[in-house]
């Protein structure tokens, strides 16, 4: 019997909502209810609205569910990320001759926005594997490009960026694992730090020094796993992308053929760079789609809770604050597939665009969804509530791929050494 | 035979859409709502696909009755590896006023011209649940029909098709050609892939007026109105079995 008082109460809540309903049905009826502002389709071509209409379904139907677990479970989703490679993800801009999707940066963009809805953290993954490939297929030679990117492309191999070390990060051009030439092999020695998808990735693409100081000296080697030589630091625990594991690099005498250099000794900082321009515009891309679930989840929510007799929904403040927070997503948006198409037309400004791109995205999308949690109050802290693993998992795009400080530097560079 | 299997896919408004009804009580909104292939005609897409994968049939054409941006849905189906589609173009009123009846006199008609060996259709429609497109084709065409099929079986000059009704399940075979409906457990529509989404932009689809079909558009239907279902009412907690009775009389459900 001591039932009855609770389920009583719960009865008189439940025609409280009721008699509500009617209520908060007038005052929204005048909206159209569909977040067709944010609709990340607007002003796209057939084709890439059919790509992005893929990536959305494989998103919600492959990702999503599993979004949670990921993160709770460390699990490197590599079942998954095969079936999104069977659909051409794996190396979405390397040309389709090694088995790549042969598709433009917009393109690209569009896609992997999408993806991120489902789970941002193994959609930055897949972006840094998709790096890698495009480094290979444009840097490399025949034989090269034919003996790793098809594997890359299908994702039956994985793959690593190997940039930043215990001593350099921002300052990435000191860095100081060295290469020493011997023979018809390069002996590497030093370490490379936070590698994502390190230990369980099979191909590494390694920047290190095969010559003097600064850029000038620093090649690109492509390293594979069980290469003698070769190992692994312990597993990092992160605040979010824990869909990825992330591991130090370790390199002890390691020797790697000098077939497995791409380019020329001295190009390697200029590829890395160039990877990264793409890899920049990937992870901003990142970042859209997970403030555009993050909107979503805030506007359902705001429909939903109720406080003071109404939805929060009515309350102006809130409603001012959804308006912000969807317009900066667009912004952003619009920024990021500019610096997109200023990258596949080599144009002048692609460099610093991707820069800004990056910068801001990265940063605005970020204040998006801890907006988002905030809207949710309690309930936003609790990891039931989807909203809170998309801040964590995207905290770390201001930080990757070049620090938004390292951003600044490069835009104010552009401005300061005009003449 | 001549192999060819002709699918029909009609664009929807995209199930995930909360619907809402027009001011005017006509409708409902539509404009600038998301909109894709009923899940029902993926499902049709897919079967007549795997069909030419097994090369049990040769063609599979993709067609759809709607306004210009039909042709988004047509797309959708060649990329999933129909090899061609047909567009016949229905706008505006003739559109607001398109049910199953012109339709399915568009797609008997369609099937002769292209001499098909199979109409596949979905059961039904998730706007407006009709359910009537496949069997008033079959009966236009005089063919035969296995509806809310759950599996299919081409066989020679038949098709055995597994029924999903009401008691389980039910096993027929008919002859071809035949007008099929996919029911939800005939199989999981495949992804696109960027590649067959690429492929897709040089398939061809053509133009048709359904006045070269020699078919009539005017509907025997008029929409009175379209509203929200009725709020939902609280419950009342009843104390005894006979009260909960009485009550049930009063409201006239017993």
């Amino acid at each position: 019997m001591a039932v009855v008082g609770p389920l009583s109460r719960i009865a008189r809540l439940g025609r409280n909502i009721c008699q509500n309903h009617r209520l908060i049905f007038n005052k929204i009826s005048q909206r159209r209810g569909i977040a067709s502002c944010i609709d990340p389709s607007h002003g796209l071509s057939d084709e890439q609205k059919e790509f992005q209409k893929v990536a959305f379904d494989f998103a919600a139907n492959e990702m999503s569910p599993h979004m949670a677990e990921w993160d709770q479970k460390e699990v490197f989703p590599v079942e998954t990320m095969r079936k999104a490679a069977q659909l051409g993800f794996g190396g979405i801009y390397v040309q389709p001759d090694v088995g790549g999707s042969g598709l433009s940066r917009l393109d690209t963009s569009i896609i992997f926005e999408a993806l991120s809805t489902g789970c941002a953290s193994t959609t930055a993954y897949i972006s840094i594997h998709n790096m890698c490939a495009w480094m290979i297929d444009t840097f490399g030679n025949v034989d090269q490009r034919e003996k790793f990117c098809p594997d890359l492309c299908s994702m039956e191999k994985f793959a690593s960026y190997c940039l930043t070390e215990p001593g350099s990060g921002s300052d990435a051009a000191s860095l100081l694992t060295s290469a020493q030439k011997k023979g018809d092999h390069y002996i590497l020695n030093g370490s490379k730090a936070f590698i994502s998808g390190g230990g369980d990735t099979d191909v590494y693409v390694v920047m290190c020094r095969t010559g003097g100081k600064g850029p000038k000296g620093i090649s690109c080697l492509v390293v594979e796993k069980g290469t003698p030589g070769l190992s692994f630091g312990k597993k990092e625990k992160k605040v979010g992308w824990n869909s990825q594991p992330t591991r130090a690099v370790i390199f002890e005498d390691c020797a790697v053929p000098v077939a497995n250099r791409l380019g020329e000794e001295g190009q390697g900082f200029s590829i890395a760079m160039k990877g990264l321009n793409g890899g920049r515009i990937n992870i901003a891309s990142c970042s859209l789609g997970a403030a555009h679930a993050c909107v979503l989840l805030a506007r359902d929510h705001l429909l939903v809770r109720k406080q003071f007799g109404e939805t929060l929904a009515n309350s102006q403040f809130l409603q001012f604050k959804l308006a912000e927070m969807a317009t900066k997503l667009v912004t952003s948006r619009l920024l990021v597939r500019d610096a997109a198409t200023a990258l596949q037309q080599n144009r002048s400004d692609a460099v610093t665009l991707c820069s800004m791109a990056k910068l801001f995205a990265t940063d605005e999308c970020f204040n998006i969804c801890n907006q988002a949690l905030q809207m949710h109050g309690g309930y936003g802290y609790l990891k039931d509530y989807a909203v809170q693993q998309f801040v964590r998992d995207i905290r770390v795009h201001q930080i990757l791929e070049g620090t938004n400080e390292v951003m600044r530097m490069i835009i104010s560079r552009n401005l300061l050494t005009e003449s | 035979m001549s192999g060819r299997v002709l699918v029909g896919v009609k664009r929807v408004i995209d199930y995930a859409v909360k619907i809402r009804v027009k001011p005017d009580h006509t409708g409902v909104v539509t404009d600038g709502v998301k909109h894709s292939m009923n899940p029902f005609c993926e499902i049709a897409v897919e079967e007549a696909v795997k069909l030419k994968e097994k090369k049990l049939i040769k063609e599979v054409v993709a067609v759809s009755c709607g306004p210009q941006q039909s042709q988004e849905t047509i797309r959708t189906a060649l990329a999933m590896g129909a090899d061609r589609g047909i567009h016949v173009e229905v706008s505006g009123k003739d559109y607001e006023s398109l049910g199953p009846l012109q339709v399915s006199k568009i797609l008997a008609a369609l099937a002769k011209s292209e001499e098909a060996q199979l109409v596949i259709l979905g059961k039904q429609a998730i706007d407006d649940d009709c359910n009537q497109t496949g069997q008033m084709t079959a009966a236009l065409l005089d063919w035969p029909q296995g509806t809310f099929a759950s599996e299919v079986s081409l066989e020679e000059g038949k098709v055995k098709v597994v029924r999903e009704i009401d008691g389980g399940l039910e096993t027929i075979r008919i002859n071809t050609p035949a007008v099929l409906t996919a029911d939800l457990r005939l199989n999981t529509p495949r992804y696109a892939t960027l590649p067959n989404i690429m492929k897709a932009k040089k398939k061809k689809i053509t133009n048709v007026k359904p006045a070269d079909l020699g078919v009539d558009l005017t509907s025997r239907l008029e929409v009175l109105s379209v509203d929200e279902p009725p709020q939902r009412q609280a419950g009342i907690k009843v104390e005894t079995v006979e009260d909960l009775v009485s009550k049930l009389k009063e409201v006239g459900k017993v």
